[in-house]
């Protein structure tokens, strides 16, 4: 673990109230220098509430927050210069020009003159952007307002980044594309936080915390995560009429730690690879499901949050 | 089981222009009755609009679509009493309750009244809404209000349910128990078309078409979307310098792409090259030392990537 | 503050203004269709009032009294009428709004008595024209012999008394009584105040609901810094919009303008710091655009057309409601407006009413900054 100067943001305690719920729970957490931390979790959960706190557009009811040594609580303006907030509703002018836009927010944060040609050709160019520089940015589509919306979070060259669920609605080729450019950020030392509710996008980050219902169940590597899961996951790769008796005879067997059914096969969790095998293929022959097939497969995020979930409704 | 293996949904050879754009170039399918076929491609691929020729709302230039038989080329008002339609943030209403929801769809649909008793208290069961059914639905968990949104799509029996992004946001428990919904309502021989971004939500549907410019660029189950020849193959790479291996992969003309997942790359390579030994030889010559190559099954979201097009993809300016 | 940012924000907002087709609508149309409705329509005076007579006498005395009423540009004398019966189905009929009678002893009394007196009916369904009618009526015959009276069938049984000495009455500063000529003058204080505040009342509530505002409040930018950026480009379309309105007032309306247009120039910008500095402060407060227009009409719009003199006389209104019209600002506008085209007055001379708008202003300008917090609560 690095030392102190390098922990970037230190969240502590932090509670939030709305009027019949309680949004954030005694979440505690730490970022360090160009991590790549994601908060991971369904709609409800907290993300947003989350997100705004740390970019101190709201105050928490209870807790600390400090972002590079500032006290964020206390005194939000002293560090709005270091960080750049990208909201979850795309938070730029409809009614501007995408130049018009870029222009705003180097004014806002008083980009000096000189680097600001050079550097917003840059980030329009790296989202593919260029040609469209007089296009009015409500005429974008959703994966462009999104691009844009981080080349204005970007202008100013900021140390760290706080990204709401921008990849949300957006098609897979333009995520990749997004997550692109958040990896070179990082390998230049920015760091970045970004919530999302897509869990394949989990194991992109370098950390994450998955958020439940306002609190911080687990804050890991996806890699530490992954290994936090007690057993093995398999797939009984099968047709769609026989997802259900599959899961039926799965169901049935010993050291079965969670049981789902996808579109082309069963996902099973089990305690023990090599013991447990063995005897799926044999119930499966005395179902009569023998044209089922098992493999071994590697656990998804979707596997961890899952089982992650059941097995603490089951202890609660 | 699902209903006799008959075509329920069937495109042949279908086109729809607008002006000179052509969003549907040529698409041919066919989904039997009781499966879940889902829709994967980027916007403006054309799947809004294959979907809406299938809704009956829009009719194909040439080609066939027939639903339960039904020509929609012809009669597209004739399929309408037969879909039902889910969208992606539930059109229920916050301020009735459950069940005023489920009796309202029921006389839009107009169910007939001696069934819409039955059906309503089916569709209360099911969704396991017997406690809240009087509750007003703003009240409700995201996950209750899917599974009434879903009651209500499917009161009035229709053979085809489109459903758009249901999942997308939703808790892993408050989805698999959905989806396990979806299935049975399959099983009772109910076709289910699913439009959808989300990796997660698409490994759910029986067969996924993937759709690109306006053609079915790939069509199978998402094992064997995964395993398109097409795509190469999938390294999982560790090394201290990241960025410094990623620069060097990139170069070579034989990857196809580099993307960083946290600690580790996914590297897609030309199918000849194989060995994890021939990535590790050339990374060594870089003087760089990974701890980890192995290779790895594609993931659905690879397939999407690799397979759909990636040249510049036409942003068309919003009317 | 930061100059830059002022600016970039001012530019924004005036970008956004420019685009939107309905704030394009509010600033350079509006203000044009109320000179010309209003202008046009509301009148104050009466004229051509519908009149019956009823000469039960028909001397020539009586026929001389006629002649006047029937020169006078504010009657209209309707077919006359011979029996009471008439004159009431006349009245009941709508053919005439005022009857008056000239009793049978008219000429007789006069010379005999030095006095006499005519009856006037009046429809009083309307009694601000009726009492007008009434007035009218006592001039033309104040016109035609000081000696002779109205004994009015009103509500008021008084008698009017009569005139033995002839008062020569001079109205200054609006010879004419031409109403129009103060109240246009009020009339573009209210179309600013409707304008102004009207636009900057939206300005904020639309970031909100856009959730462009989000993001601003994250960034840099101070409260002091956004409220003047946002103002700047509504100050220079509340000038233009009081140019526009003060050109048409003097040349399509003959208003007559007897003052420098420097001292309309400096009240008319102390008067939009107010007005937008409501309309802003409204904003603030209220995040939805459909409150905080609504809020921004009531607290503009109807103060200003009922209590600040530009309608009805501040004066003849109850002494209580005197003392709220001292909160409403427009009413300092409207008196300095008058007394500028119609008195020709100079910044010396209205240092009394610049005081209270610039102490308004003040006023506004702190409640609005503090109103407007950087955060999303």
């Amino acid at each position: 673990m690095s030392g102190e100067a390098e922990m970037v943001i230190r969240a502590q305690s932090l509670v939030k109230r709305f009027p019949g719920v309680t949004a954030i729970k005694d979440a505690s957490f730490t970022v360090e220098r160009a991590e790549l931390f994601g908060f991971v979790g369904p709609d409800g959960a907290g993300k947003t509430t989350m997100m705004r706190m740390l970019a101190a557009v709201m105050k928490p009811d209870e807790g600390e927050i400090r972002i590079e040594g500032v006290d964020a609580v206390a005194r939000p303006e002293d560090m709005r210069r270091r960080l750049s907030y990208m909201p979850q509703r795309f938070g730029l002018y409809e009614d501007l020009t995408v130049d018009e836009n870029v222009r705003f927010y180097s004014d806002i944060f008083e980009v000096p003159r000189k680097l600001r040609e050079e550097r917003s050709a840059r980030l329009l160019a790296a989202s593919g952007m260029q040609d469209f520089r007089n296009r009015l940015a409500g005429q974008l589509s959703g994966g462009m307002k999104q691009k844009l919306g981080l080349t204005c979070a970007l202008i100013h060259a900021p140390n760290i980044v706080l990204l709401d669920e921008p990849t949300t609605g957006v098609d897979p080729v333009s995520r990749r594309d997004f997550w692109r450019i958040l990896h070179g950020l990082c390998a230049q030392g920015v760091t970045i936080v970004i919530s999302t509710a897509y869990l394949d996008e989990a194991e992109r980050c370098t950390r994450l915390a998955l958020l439940h219902r306002g609190e911080i169940r687990h804050c890991e590597t996806p890699d530490a995560l992954r290994r936090k899961l007690p057993g093995q996951m398999i797939v009984v790769a099968c047709d769609a009429p026989q997802l259900a008796p599959v899961v039926r005879t799965l169901s049935g067997l010993p050291g079965m730690l969670g049981v789902r059914a996808v579109g082309d096969g069963v996902r099973a969790l089990v305690d023990n690879q090599e013991l447990r095998i063995p005897q799926i293929d044999r119930a499966l022959i005395a179902a009569g499901l023998s044209r089922a097939k098992v493999e071994r497969v590697p656990t998804i995020v979707e596997d961890v949050f899952l089982a992650l979930l059941q097995r603490e409704a089951r202890e609660g | 089981m699902g209903a006799a293996n008959k075509p329920a949904v069937v495109a042949e050879n279908l086109v729809k222009r607008f002006g000179d754009f052509t969003a549907v170039d040529h698409v041919s399918f066919s989904i039997t009755a009781g499966e879940v076929m889902g829709f994967l491609g980027p916007n403006g691929a054309g799947k809004s609009t294959i979907m809406r020729i299938f809704c009956g709302l829009l009719r194909p230039d040439a080609g066939r679509a027939l639903v339960a038989g039904i020509d929609l080329g012809r009669d597209p008002e004739a399929v309408r009493s037969r879909i039902g339609y889910m969208s992606q943030k539930f059109s229920l209403y916050a301020d009735l309750t459950a069940a005023e929801n489920l009796r309202f769809f029921a006389d839009i649909y107009r169910v007939p009244s001696s069934e819409v008793a039955e059906r309503m208290r089916r569709a209360i069961e099911t969704a396991g809404l017997e406690e809240h059914a009087q509750a007003l639905v703003s009240t409700l968990a995201t996950g209750w209000k899917q599974r009434l949104a879903l009651g209500c799509a499917i009161l009035h029996r229709p053979e085809i349910l489109f459903l758009d992004e249901p999942t997308s946001g939703v808790d892993p428990l408050a989805r698999r128990r959905f989806w396990d919904l979806i299935h049975a309502t399959a099983d009772e021989g109910v076709t289910v078309l699913v439009s959808t971004h989300y990796m997660d939500e698409a490994e759910y549907c029986n067969r996924i078409a993937l759709i690109d410019r306006g053609r079915v660029v790939a069509l199978g189950t998402p094992r064997e979307l995964r395993r398109d020849p097409r795509i190469g193959e999938v390294l999982v790479v560790e090394c201290d310098d990241l960025a410094g291996a990623m620069t060097v992969l990139q170069g070579a003309p034989w990857v196809r792409e580099v993307a960083v997942f946290g600690r580790a790359l996914h590297v897609t390579v030309v199918d000849e090259m194989r060995t994890p030994g021939r990535l590790a030889a050339l990374l060594r010559e870089r003087g760089l030392q990974c701890s980890r190559i192995e290779v790895a099954e594609p993931t659905l979201e690879d397939s999407f990537v690799q397979l759909v097009g990636r040249g510049p993809v036409q942003e068309r300016p919003r009317p | 503050m930061n100059a830059n940012r002022v600016m970039a924000i001012a530019r924004k907002e005036f970008l956004q203004v420019w685009r939107d087709p309905r704030s394009l609508a509010i600033a350079l149309l509006m203000p044009l269709m109320q000179m010309f409705l209003l202008g046009y329509g509301v009148s104050l005076d009466i004229r051509n009032i519908p009149l019956c007579v009823f000469d039960q006498e028909g001397s020539q005395h009586s026929e001389a009294l006629l002649q006047h009423f029937r020169a006078s540009r504010y009657f209209e004398v309707a077919q006359p009428v011979h029996t009471y019966a008439a004159l009431r189905h006349a009245i009941d009929a709508g053919k005439c709004r005022l009857a008056i009678v000239v009793p049978y002893r008219f000429s007789q009394d006069l010379s005999v008595l030095g006095r006499s007196s005519v009856q006037a009916i009046a429809d009083a369904t309307d009694s601000n024209t009726a009492t007008l009618a009434v007035g009218y009526a006592q001039a033309v015959l104040n016109a035609f012999a000081s000696d002779v009276e109205i004994r009015w069938s009103g509500p008021q049984r008084d008698t009017l008394r009569p005139q033995p000495l002839a008062v020569e009455s001079r109205v200054w500063f609006n010879e004419e009584l031409e109403s129009r000529n103060f109240i246009i003058p009020g009339l573009v204080a209210m179309i600013m105040a409707l304008v102004g505040a009207l636009l900057t009342s939206l300005t904020l509530s639309r970031e909100w609901e856009r959730g462009t505002m989000e993001l601003l409040i994250s960034t840099p930018v101070t409260g002091t810094e956004l409220m003047v950026g946002k103002l700047l480009p509504y100050f220079s379309i509340g000038l233009v919009d009081a140019t526009v309105c003060v050109l048409l007032a003097v040349f399509w309306f003959d208003v007559p303008f007897r003052g420098q247009p420097v001292t309309l120039f400096v009240t008319t910008f102390l008067f939009l710091t107010v007005v937008l500095g409501i309309g802003y402060a409204i904003s603030a407060s209220i995040r939805s655009q459909v409150g905080a227009s609504q809020v921004a009409l009531m607290l503009t719009m109807l103060p200003t057309a009922m209590l600040s003199g530009f309608t009805f006389p501040i004066d003849q209104m109850p002494r209580l409601i005197q003392g709220i019209t001292y909160l409403v600002y427009g009413r300092y506008y409207v008196s300095i407006l008058k007394a500028i085209f119609l008195k020709g007055s100079g910044l010396g001379d209205l240092v009394l009413p610049i005081g209270c708008l610039l102490a308004y202003a003040l006023v506004i300008a702190a409640i609005a900054s503090r109103q407007f917090r950087k955060s999303v609560e």
